[in-house]
């Protein structure tokens, strides 16, 4: 059985690319066929997180102007063979698609795919209703913080009214030594505030940066905290139940090292 | 460090601030209702009900909040009026 899941978070830049690429290459690692689909068009940005930039010949609007086939237009991952990226056009704009053919585009993806992730642009103009349009569950990102929160639950009302019912939070950019502090709000403050189930909870994170940098998922790495939090949602998205990571053994080194610092001194 | 205590004593935790404001915020996102149609609602409220007393504009304090259902508890937008009242209109 196949799903079509879109990453959307509302506001820009909490980690929706990210998180889509990083999903995507996990559940390729367990084995799974997987599509991710950049839909957002003239912004597109998961080929250059996943490092496929070069290899781009066709896009999402010359398959749905007929321009080619759909499988011309599948960009093979470069490590893993059962991965693969649509990307989004660069020179159209949002009002290039419909929703209803996205959501032929996402039927047609399911004969092939176990897994289409669906990366969601910002907003909730034409480009959000579009790639929803296809998607059989969502799973909404947010940071702690006020604006993203407010943007999350605004989202997840117009995914309800969209018949995407209880869509699944994933939490990034927690930093643990901020909501020891009370200075961020800790997961139990958003899940009271927005009502929904936490799917996943990633660690702020450097390596995410360096991630990027290089075009490798983090989701790869065994050194980086986020990478083990993008793989316990991956096994969680194939219905595994997997603890969530603690964070107190990270706080344990942390305290350990500024014990070490202070007695230094 | 103990500076930083200090002041976060002083300060209460930004992570509350920060709650109880989305918490605000979302009552209002929520119903749909911004500061301008609570404006509106305040100033037809103070005519109505300044047909038959005579109220303290000033002290006058309405909004939207989050109250518990008295029938299924679930948490539901109230509109909450605090007027005070100055003196009853004589009725002519």
């Amino acid at each position: 059985m196949s799903e079509v899941i879109v990453i959307t978070s509302g506001k820009g830049g909490v980690g929706k690319t990210t998180t889509s690429a990083n999903l995507g290459t996990g559940l390729a690692v367990l084995g799974k066929k997987v599509c991710l689909v950049d839909a957002d068009i003239g912004l597109r940005n998961l080929d250059v997180i996943l490092g496929l930039e070069n290899r781009i010949v066709y896009d999402l609007i010359d398959v749905i102007e007929g321009n080619c086939r759909l499988k011309q237009a599948l960009i093979k991952d470069k490590r893993y063979s059962t991965l693969f990226l649509l990307p989004a056009a660069q020179t159209k704009d949002k009002s290039a698609v419909s929703e209803e053919q996205m959501k032929k585009l996402c039927t047609e993806l399911k004969e092939e795919f176990d897994f289409i992730i669906i990366d969601c642009p910002a907003g909730i103009e034409q480009g959000f209703k579009n790639a929803i349009a296809g998607a059989d569950r969502a799973i909404v990102v947010t940071t702690p913080e006020v604006s993203a929160v407010r943007d999350a639950d605004r989202v997840i009302g117009l995914l309800e009214a969209n018949d995407l019912k209880s869509p699944a939070l994933i939490l990034n950019r927690i930093r643990i030594e901020m909501v020891k502090r009370g200075d961020m709000m800790a997961v139990e403050d958003v899940t009271e505030i927005l009502g929904v189930d936490i799917i996943g909870l990633v660690p702020d994170d450097e390596h995410i940066v360096v991630s990027s940098n290089r075009g490798e998922p983090a989701v790869l790495s065994d050194t980086s905290k986020a990478g083990q939090a993008y793989r316990d949602i991956t096994k969680r998205l194939c219905g595994e139940e997997v603890p969530f990571m603690s964070f107190e053994e990270n706080s344990g080194f942390f305290s350990k090292v500024k014990k070490l610092f202070s007695s230094s001194k | 460090m103990d500076l930083f205590k200090f002041f976060s004593r002083n300060k209460g935790s930004s992570k509350d601030v920060a709650k109880d404001r989305l918490k605000l915020i979302l009552v209002h996102d929520r119903v749909n209702c911004g500061t301008q149609v609570l404006e509106m609602l305040k100033n037809d409220i103070i005519k109505v009900i300044s047909n038959y007393m005579e109220i303290d504009e000033e002290g006058l304090d309405i909004q939207i909040s989050q109250a518990d259902s008295e029938n299924t508890g679930e948490k539901l937008p109230t509109l909450y009026a605090n007027i005070p009242i100055k003196s009853m209109k004589k009725r002519t």
